[in-house]
């Protein structure tokens, strides 16, 4: 019975060192850590995202986006989350179900800024280097014959594809089509293109960032288009979270988020190819 | 018809493609973070020996196909077909024609056993163990002494086999060959 763990003792110590530099990174900018619930009643209505069900109880969160939000709105300051979240069927090279993810939210900044101070961090964990910028649409061209009319499968897999061809390096993705905003606002500039932005660091998806929207109008607009996505493809139909709503409703103050894969980034900072090179336990030894 | 998923894939499993029999031998789970969910996969034609890739969406599905590997002797060929026996005590006889033998033609011999894949139940591979022991039935005659360093020469083996084998060997000596690169190891 294979009882040991899959990752070495060095890969130990690297991750307690990457979780300490992001909590000093943080302490020394004078952002809140706060720890919101694993467990939720609720979930996304994402279609790309499917959560682990706790029979009885709820959700296992697939981020704790939705309850950092929340606290935002009741007047938390700028804050932080360290800890697992979990998404289910996702198991692989680079994905595990349960893993560890970084999220924070600057009050008052737009997505432009937080890009900067996401590079600060990154440079704090894997040392500094410099970084590129593409859009969206460069990306998806790398990756597969067709233009912007391709399906949203067609989409996804030549911007994974795309992200590949990047090649080493640390490259923000931005102006994502507004099919694509997720919670992310629409530029009022040109409201094809939402405020959300990628890193990909050796063409793997680090950190995915947001300008937040907080329109409770349009927030429940996109919630609803994603539950019939989700009743096209006869997939789970979650409850749209009505708590999270009457947040909204009650008022997001103007802020920029971003959740970071805290695993990945210590599997670039180690050169190791694979997840369960970093991790302990990954599901199919836990 | 029996069907795998694609959350059921991992190196090994046999499949159809394009109405070939197939091997997975790599299954990559790929997935924006907000994007759905791909399985890109390489396979090993097992009539052709050729790789295919291939990327399909997490959740579809292939035919399995009934494939099994078994070890069996080799007994002797016919001049169209080459046999083989099953070595589980049933005796039971195969005839595995040209295209399946390929590669393993050079190793192939009598009373030792080989992996031979049936597809419903047809052969339609075979591969060599990793060292096989072949007489030398033809090379120039051995340099006495000569057994440090130094030059090869060709030898023709029972199975018919051209090796380089270092200059001290002689016909008639037995000796142990890597089966996969095509090269002489030690004398058996």
């Amino acid at each position: 019975m294979t009882w040991r763990p899959a990752c070495s003792h060095a890969a130990l110590e690297a991750r307690a060192g990457v979780l300490r530099s992001i909590r000093d990174f943080f302490y020394g900018r004078e952002i809140l850590e706060v720890q919101t619930p694993c467990l939720g009643a609720r979930t996304v209505t994402e279609p790309a995202i499917e959560a682990v069900v706790v029979p009885g109880l709820g959700y296992l969160q697939t981020s704790p986006e939705y309850h950092l939000k929340r606290l935002l709105a009741a007047g938390a300051p700028s804050l932080y989350w360290l800890g697992p979240v979990f998404r289910a069927a996702e198991a692989g090279r680079l994905h595990n179900p349960e893993f560890t993810m970084l999220e924070w939210y600057r009050r008052d900044w737009s997505d432009t800024e937080l890009m900067a101070e996401v590079a600060e961090l990154v440079d704090v964990v894997l040392g500094p280097a410099d970084y590129a910028t593409r859009t969206y649409a460069e990306v998806v061209a790398r990756g597969g014959e067709g233009g912007a009319d391709r399906d949203r499968a067609e989409l996804d897999l030549a911007y994974a594809n795309g992200l590949e061809t990047l090649g080493p390096g640390r490259v923000f993705v931005v102006d994502y089509p507004a099919e694509q905003a997720a919670l992310a606002r629409l530029r009022p500039e040109d409201p094809s293109v939402a405020a959300r932005f990628e890193l990909s660091i050796d063409g793997i998806e680090i950190a995915n960032g947001y300008w937040e929207l907080g329109d409770h109008g349009e927030l429940q607009q996109r919630f609803e288009a994603d539950l019939a996505i989700r009743r096209a493809a006869g997939q789970p139909l979650p409850e749209i979270d009505q708590r999270f709503m009457a947040a909204m409703q009650s008022g997001l103050p103007d802020s920029a988020g971003v959740a970071v894969g805290v695993d990945r980034l210590l599997m670039l900072k180690l050169g190791a190819s694979s997840l369960t090179e970093v991790m302990p336990f990954p599901l199919s030894l836990a | 018809m029996a069907t795998y998923s694609t959350n059921e894939f991992r190196s090994g499993l046999k499949v159809l493609l394009e109405g070939d029999p197939c091997t997975i031998l790599e299954n990559e789970f790929v997935k924006p973070g907000k994007g759905q969910a791909f399985n890109r996969v390489r396979f090993r034609n097992l009539k052709s020996g050729r790789v295919w890739e291939r990327t399909f969406k997490s959740g579809e599905n292939i035919e399995a196909a009934d494939v099994m590997e078994l070890d069996m002797e080799y007994l002797y060929a016919d001049g169209e077909f080459w046999h083989f026996m099953r070595t589980d005590g049933s005796f039971e006889q195969c005839a595995a024609p040209d295209s399946a033998i390929t590669e393993a033609r050079d190793w192939l011999k009598e009373q030792e056993t080989y992996q031979v894949t049936l597809w419903n139940d047809h052969p339609i591979a075979v591969t060599p163990p990793n060292f096989v022991e072949l007489e030398v039935t033809e090379t120039d005659p051995g340099l006495k002494g000569d057994t440090a360093q130094g030059g090869t020469k060709p030898a023709t083996l029972s199975t018919g086999a051209i090796v380089k084998v270092p200059l001290f060997i002689n016909v008639g000596e037995v000796l142990r060959i890597d089966t996969r690169k095509g090269e002489y190891v030690s004398r058996a």
